[in-house]
């Protein structure tokens, strides 16, 4: 491997406040309670955050409320302007939410700067378009918006989740209350930031920081038309048990245990990149991830000597590294999970490696992890780890293949690696997830809808398809 | 319960079972119960069970089957309703309404090659991959049905005409298995529909916590109790629920929600490149 000199990108781009209160009918306002936010890379504190309480979340769906009559009753293409706007000012803001991101999430800048933020400016771009095209969109001839949508938010890419939340919701004529995550609510308080310097009308975002408790008010509120959830199949239930019988509209994103399989006449090396990217893009926070992989028993030693090597090479480090290409841990919480799940998987009988890799004293880090003979009855065969750690199964026949991909309750994305253009239709039509990535591997794109069969939710995000969940 | 009065014969009478796996069972309780003078299958938790491996037993060949062949034998099903109109009749569904289930059959027969471009499309993402978006069925479908012969109809085929496959609890048994009699002779294949006569109260909530049903419709649920207990057992795993919308007219305009409620997309990416 060769010794790369540390190249971070300068943080002085971003100006942190000291505090930051909840985003309420335009207005940045205090509440009763506050929590720190962290660099799970250093662990130290960026700032202190409000803690939305019932009352706050009241209020800001009541700004909600106040704010859709004239929103809605907007032309679209005025709608339309000001989501060009907010794109326009995220990608002149590009450089600056990408270093913030990291800081709050421990993505490495390399991927919030060339992933994350030039998907958000191209979601907004996206949906901003629609605005005034609704009619044309095949749900109906006078599609209309439902109200108030409540929104909820994961943690491993904040800004971008806001985005896929946010621009479909404005652009079919809807307000918001959103609340980020617990460990990253910064990005999308800086997005308050540039709703005010768009001068978006006040009360059509709202956000509302806080945690699971927060999320919740949210959610059971009895003035919020509309629900859409991106998070674990866990909360996801509970969410759908809460909604059940209120009428509300619900979108669930959830988890994912993803299978990438790799046929016998794949091009190793293309598939060995793609499996990097299926697991260790983001640390592996990913819904996404391709986390089990499926090799054919004819390649595996071929294949696991090659993907060995490669791993080798990652670059597991300071976030703000434009070499580095596994950042920390997003928290201590998530890092115990993947440490347990790990051990367990250890001690279910399944051989774990990982490359030489030095990890920082500080922050929350895990080096990248292959277990390699697992079954299918294997915890970390069934369980989402959501860490850098890849559960590697081998299979004969494309029939044994499909079988076991599709051996889970969660059915969001695959992968597909093969030179045989029918084999991998054949074998994509029989997979039981939403998105199929065939030779490639978590690419993402506005145009393109995005979300899960059986219990990785439903409801699609991105798209056209994306536009029906805030369409009545 | 139709009689011939008229004439001196005495008249065979018809016994209302399920509909199971392209079979007519009794309910496994050995139960009936009595409606207009027939001793109707009261159905159980078990045979609710039985249904759905019936319905997932059948559900992937249906799904593969091609779209032209399942509108043709949706076809099939218009011809013989078509051909039973006077049964229909003698159990008292009013004659337009009968013409009126028979023209949806007909309607979303069409449908079956057609709705895959409509609700799917592909997708110009930014850079060297083609990307499409299809739908294709969830799977197995849990349908609380309306009493009405139209409404059970309007319930059914947009499920099936995608691929899915369905157990339906039915409120009006005799128009129901007399229905079943038609699916059974109209090509569909055993397990695509099952129905089964009972209270919905009794057998809904084993199909809504059923962890191998996909999706449920509770388009037939009058109790707002009912609904919401069903929904919220439906989270469980997940279901896509479709719920009651009060006051529906089944003679107005369908529209394709009924078919969209019942699919998933899915998008496949490849690289383009030389």
């Amino acid at each position: 491997m060769f010794e790369y000199a540390p190249a971070p990108e300068s943080r002085s781009i971003v100006d942190i406040a000291p505090s930051y209160g909840l985003f309420i009918d335009g207005e940045f306002g205090e509440a009763k309670d506050t929590f720190k936010t962290i660099n799970p890379a250093t662990e130290e504190v960026l700032t202190e955050v409000a803690l939305a309480g019932p009352e706050d979340v009241d209020r800001a769906v009541a700004a909600a409320r106040r704010a859709f009559t004239s929103w809605s009753a907007r032309p679209g293409s005025e709608r339309a302007k000001y989501l060009f706007r907010i794109a326009r000012i995220i990608q002149e803001r590009s450089r600056e939410l990408a270093v913030l991101e990291s800081l709050d999430n421990g993505k490495p800048i390399k991927e919030s700067r060339d992933v994350d933020l030039p998907l958000v400016a191209a979601h907004f771009f996206y949906y901003a378009g629609w605005a005034d095209k609704l009619k044309y969109a095949g749900f109906g001839p006078e599609p209309r918006p439902l109200g108030v949508a409540g929104q909820v938010i994961p943690w491993n890419f904040p800004m971008l989740m806001l985005a896929w939340k946010i621009a479909p919701a404005l652009a079919t004529g809807n307000t918001v209350v959103l609340k980020p995550a617990e460990t990253t609510p910064l990005s999308a308080l800086f997005f308050a930031d540039v709703c005010r310097q768009a001068e978006l009308p006040p009360g059509v975002v709202n956000i509302v920081t806080g945690a699971g408790d927060t999320g919740r008010y949210l959610v059971e509120h009895p003035d919020v038309n509309k629900v859409a959830f991106t998070g674990s199949t866990e909360v996801g239930r509970q969410i759908a048990r809460s909604v059940a019988g209120t009428g509300k509209k619900l979108t669930l994103e959830l988890g994912g245990k993803a299978a990438n399989i790799v046929f016998d006449d794949a091009p190793i090396d293309q598939a060995v990149e793609g499996i990097v990217n299926g697991i260790f893009f983001n640390q592996g926070h990913v819904c996404c991830a391709g986390s089990r992989l499926l090799v054919q028993e004819s390649i595996a030693d071929e294949l696991l000597s090659s993907l060995k090597r490669r791993m080798a090479t990652l670059r597991v480090g300071d976030p703000l590294d434009k070499n580095t290409d596994i950042g920390a841990i997003n928290s201590r919480a998530q890092l115990d999970k993947i440490v347990e799940l790990s051990e367990i998987g250890g001690q279910e009988g399944a051989e774990r490696w990982s490359p030489p890799c030095e990890l920082p004293d500080r922050g929350f880090w895990f080096a990248p992890t292959i277990f390699t003979g697992v079954t299918q009855a294997h915890r970390i065969a069934r369980e989402e780890i959501f860490g850098p750690v890849l559960s590697v199964l081998t299979f004969r026949t494309p029939a044994e293949a499909i079988e076991k991909a599709n051996n889970t309750p969660y059915g969001l994305s695959a992968g597909i690696w093969s030179e045989k253009g029918s084999q991998i239709l054949a074998v994509a039509d029989k997979l039981r997830a939403g998105v199929v990535w065939a030779n490639t591997f978590n690419k993402f794109d506005p145009t393109s809808p995005f979300g899960g069969y059986k219990e990785s939710g439903y409801g699609r995000e991105g798209g056209r398809q994306g536009l029906e969940a805030y369409l009545a | 319960m139709p009689e011939s009065s008229t004439s001196a014969r005495l008249a065979v009478r018809k016994t209302y079972k399920l509909y199971v796996g392209g079979k007519f069972p009794r309910s496994e309780s050995g139960r009936t119960y009595l409606v207009d003078g027939d001793n109707v299958a009261l159905a159980s938790r078990k045979d609710a069970r039985d249904a759905v491996l019936a319905a997932r037993a059948a559900q992937p060949k249906w799904a593969g089957a091609t779209a032209y062949n399942r509108g043709q034998v949706l076809y099939r099903i218009a011809e013989m309703v078509e051909a039973r109109r006077a049964e229909f009749a003698s159990l008292g569904v009013p004659a337009a309404e009968v013409d009126a289930a028979i023209d949806r059959w007909v309607w979303y027969a069409g449908w079956s090659d057609k709705i895959a471009q409509v609700a799917g499309n592909a997708n110009p993402v930014a850079g060297p991959f083609f990307n499409i978006s299809a739908p294709e069925p969830t799977g197995v479908v849990g349908v609380i049905a309306p009493s009405s012969l139209l409404g059970l109809v309007s319930v059914i085929a947009p499920a099936v005409v995608t691929g899915n496959t369905v157990v339906v609890v039915a409120s009006n048994p005799q128009a129901a298995i007399t229905l079943a009699e038609v699916l059974a002779t109209s090509d569909v294949p055993g397990g695509v529909v099952n129905i089964l006569t009972g209270k919905a109260a009794e057998i809904a909530p084993w199909l809504a916590s059923h962890d191998d049903v996909n999706a449920l419709d509770l388009s037939g649920v009058d109790d707002p109790e009912l609904a919401t207990e069903l929904e919220r057992a439906a989270a469980g795993t997940l279901k896509r629920v479709l719920r009651p919308t009060s006051g529906v007219d089944y003679t107005d305009d369908p529209g394709t929600a009924a078919m969209t409620a019942l699919l998933e997309i899915k998008t496949v990416w490849h690289p383009k490149g030389f």
